[in-house]
């Protein structure tokens, strides 16, 4: 194997075979989910043919910066990271948990009505696989499972698509999580745009992907068709945003004190932006309500932001009053204790957090700040 | 009441622990021994502080009286602890009236013989300044968290949605 | 699939669905404080079993659920009680409860106290307020084994007189050979006979030695950080200290990430702790 970062068997399929793969995921009974655009931004939704991609576009992302730009190409997946991630699929922002009547007869939400779902993500970035794999563990690997997430996660067929470019904010290779998907994928795509014809390498991470890798007008790729993509992957992996990843964790653990925590602070609006676009990000709350007459009530669970005030309230006090321990308690979560409690950072590196951040603040240059002085 | 009989009982009250014989024999010499039976007062507001006790049985509380709220029980002290600092401190008067909730048995110490004798020997006087020291110390920490009223969320203030 | 970390897993019923428990008695032990006792419930059809120290999380019909510490004999697990402070809105739906009406419980969750690792050892229970309330299966555990412990101290504050819970069991206990029960409140009035003064000041009339001793301490935080001063003062190292701590919670499952303190979840590694794995995140403000 040439040193291009691809594992034998490789294929290629021209880009036009996209569409037979949509079919072939729909006909199979998978729901196909993938970037399209919508209110000027690429978002994942559903998708049922290949004119639904944002093909020829692109999007330019800065800290609270985001815009979409035509490229000069077709490319399907020219782009960077969408607004959301793929959390929304897997982890619904909203879920009831049961509806109970007055006489405590509970009326559990359908049995198990996830684990008939069969979702097909198109397009899953390395970042974003290595968030799913964090979420994995969250919600699956402890005593109690999330039944909901379990569900739906065991009906997932996972097509990533390795990065040829990245944005501003992406810093995922220093985050040792990208610009290349290595596993967790069911097949992974890889564009490549030549002056002549415009076409996908093909990997397979299991014997499901293969199975439908047989079913595609697919050639086996050539060691230069490899190493003209794996150079495109390594392009994009030569990032400028970068952060020190192997002692970030003991660090900020140490400088919980840090002056920087209250400057930063006086920024932070405690929105919770970060936390809902944040790939990994898993907090809820719950809402319970009754009908009008009192005679059924329904408890539903919501996403919540360690940034809300009343986070970390109980009935006589709160433990996190101040904005300034809630930004660090999301900091340090991610790149420091999450490790600890998953054996995992909880940040991957995708920037998101950067972009969406109403007023800019990066976490790189704070986690700098803090760590480095 | 024979000074020399007390010297050994005094030298197993804590506050007196691990001092010098000769020291113990110098507030011996001040000391007596000292019986309160129940609902009697040890002590009055405003009175002269003449006397501090070493408590050796029972209990006293340490009463403020607010007048139109009656008599408030700030604390009780009991056996091993000590009681009255105001003789150390001019003018010299009780701030609080201490009363015996049951009968107490205690060393009384002579304030004016202490005084005198803390004057003339300072290494003695140094080391009850610094025994007193710890015990105020203690005495202050443990009023700073009764003043936080730990266990008072659910009077006055109403706490949200648990 | 791919080589994911979800595995077949056995059928078990949902962790988020309570299961629901009819009142057997209520009890108000203060004016703002009661018991429930609920005919245990078979959760996923075995018979509810705890260990002294667990909580349930408790739902009350429409309005939500609250963390509450099983205060009942763990040996006798076929009544379940919980010792509510009524100071929010779940809790105050609860308190209008009655006999025969039904409450929502998930649970037993989260670590108990290291009522094994007292074998053999002297026992020092510190106590304020309604943190009696998670303590007393593990006082009903110590004092059902009593042979196997040495000297059981129980030091127990209130605010007042009348904040006083489990006046007939703390009778009772005082009785038994071998523990002392000393109780103080931080206000008392002429008709109080006993001590007045925080919890921490009990430690003059009682002799109490580090060694060959566990400590377990629950109330308020700034109680327990007090507490825990004056056990280390004693000779107590962090290893033989045990607190129970407080934090908000949704879940009780370690999901929904509420009650972090640091790296722990106080739900699932908690809600005791050994005071060495916790001290350096309890030094620290608003962690």
């Amino acid at each position: 194997m040439a040193n291009n970062g691809f594992e034998q068997p490789v294929f290629k399929i021209q880009s036009d075979e996209m569409q037979r793969l949509l079919d072939a995921l729909r006909q199979n009974g998978y729901r196909t989910l993938g970037p399209i655009i919508k209110d000027e931004a690429i978002v994942y939704d559903e998708i049922s043919t290949v004119g639904d991609l944002p093909r020829g576009w692109t999007d330019e992302q800065g800290p609270a910066s985001y815009r979409l730009v035509k490229r000069n190409d077709d490319a399907y997946f020219g782009f960077n990271v969408p607004a959301q991630s793929w959390k929304k699929f897997l982890y619904p922002s909203e879920r009831e948990l049961f509806r109970v009547r007055r006489d405590s007869r509970v009326q559990s939400p359908s049995e198990n009505r996830e684990s008939s779902l069969k979702y097909a993500f198109i397009g899953v970035r390395p970042c974003e696989l290595k968030a799913i794999s964090i979420q994995d563990r969250v919600f699956t690997s402890t005593e109690y499972k999330d039944e909901s997430y379990s569900g739906i996660r065991h009906g997932l067929f996972i097509v990533a698509v390795n990065c040829t470019s990245s944005g501003d904010d992406c810093f995922c290779a220093s985050m040792k999580t990208g610009p290349m998907a290595k596993r967790h994928f069911d097949l992974s795509l890889t564009e490549v745009i030549a002056p002549s014809e415009h076409y996908f390498l093909v990997e397979h991470g299991n014997e499901l992907g293969a199975s439908f890798v047989r079913g595609l007008n697919a050639t086996e790729a050539s060691e230069a068709e490899m190493n003209v993509a794996g150079d495109l992957i390594e392009r994009a992996g030569k990032q400028t945003r970068r952060i020190e990843i192997d002692r970030t964790p003991e660090l900020l653990s140490a400088r919980l004190d840090h002056p920087e925590w209250n400057v930063v602070a006086k920024k932070c609006l405690t929105c919770g932006n970060c936390t809902l676009v944040c790939p990994t990000c898993f907090c809820s709350t719950v809402e319970d309500t009754t009908d009008l007459i009192g005679s059924f009530a329904t408890r539903r669970r919501k996403w919540d932001s360690c940034f809300t005030l009343d986070f970390a309230k109980v009935a006589g006090g709160n433990f996190r009053m101040t904005s300034r321990s809630r930004y660090r308690q999301w900091v340090t979560h991610k790149l420091s204790t999450w490790v600890e409690q998953f054996g995992t950072l909880g940040c991957v590196g995708c920037g998101r957090c950067i972009t969406w951040c109403p007023v800019g603040i990066d976490i790189i240059s704070e986690v700098q700040k803090i760590t480095e002085t | 009441m024979q000074s020399h009989d007390l010297t050994g009982s005094l030298h197993n009250h804590p506050f007196l622990k691990d001092m010098d014989q000769e020291l113990i024999s110098t507030l011996t010499s001040c000391a007596s021994n000292v019986v309160f039976l129940e609902g009697r007062y040890l002590f009055h507001e405003g009175e002269d502080a003449k006397t501090f006790y070493l408590l050796r049985a029972g209990r006293v509380a340490l009463e403020a009286g607010a007048s139109e709220r009656g008599q408030i029980r700030i604390q009780t002290l009991g056996p091993g602890e000590v009681l009255g600092w105001s003789w150390l401190i001019a003018p010299y008067r009780w701030h609080f009236d201490a009363y015996a909730v049951e009968q107490v048995h205690a060393f009384a110490i002579d304030a004016t013989c202490l005084r005198e004798k803390s004057e003339t020997d300072w290494h003695f006087g140094y080391e009850m300044l610094r025994r007193f020291s710890e015990v105020l110390e203690r005495r202050l920490e443990a009023t700073r968290l009764q003043l936080l009223d730990v266990y008072g969320t659910s009077r006055g203030e109403k706490s949200e949605k648990f | 699939m791919t080589e994911t970390l979800i595995e077949a897993e056995e059928k078990v019923a949902d962790p988020l669905l309570p299961t629901f428990a009819f009142i057997k008695r209520v009890i108000w032990e203060t004016d703002d404080t009661f018991t429930l006792f609920v005919d245990s419930p078979a959760i996923n059809g075995r018979l509810f079993s705890f260990r002294p120290g667990q909580f349930n999380m408790v739902y009350a019909f429409g309005s939500g659920e609250s963390a509450i510490s099983i205060s009942s004999d763990p040996s006798r697990p076929s009544v379940i009680a919980h010792t509510i402070h009524k100071v929010g809105t779940v809790t105050t739906s609860l308190s209008s409860l009655r006999r025969g009406d039904m409450i929502g419980i998930r649970g037993p969750f989260g670590a108990g106290w290291p009522i094994d690792r007292a074998v053999g050892k002297d026992v020092c229970i510190v106590t304020g307020g309604i943190g009696i309330a998670p303590l007393r299966p593990a006082i009903y555990s110590l004092i059902k084994r009593r042979a196997e412990f040495g000297r059981i101290i129980i030091l127990y504050g209130a605010r007042s007189p009348l904040d006083l819970l489990y006046r007939v069991e703390l009778e009772a206990w005082s009785k038994v050979p071998n523990v002392e029960v000393i109780v103080t409140v931080d206000r008392g009035d002429s008709s109080w006979k006993g001590h007045i003064g925080v919890v921490t000041n009990l430690f003059s009339y009682v002799k109490v030695e580090s060694q060959d001793t566990i400590a377990m301490v629950c109330g308020p935080e700034i109680m327990m950080k007090f507490t825990v001063e004056e056990l280390q003062r004693r000779g107590f190292e962090n290893d033989q200290i045990f607190l129970s701590l407080e934090r908000n919670m949704k879940c009780g499952i370690g999901l929904c990430g509420h009650c972090q303190l640091g790296p722990k979840f106080i739900c699932k590694d908690g809600p005791v702790f050994q005071l060495s794995d916790v001290s350096h995140l309890l030094e620290k403000k608003e962690v």
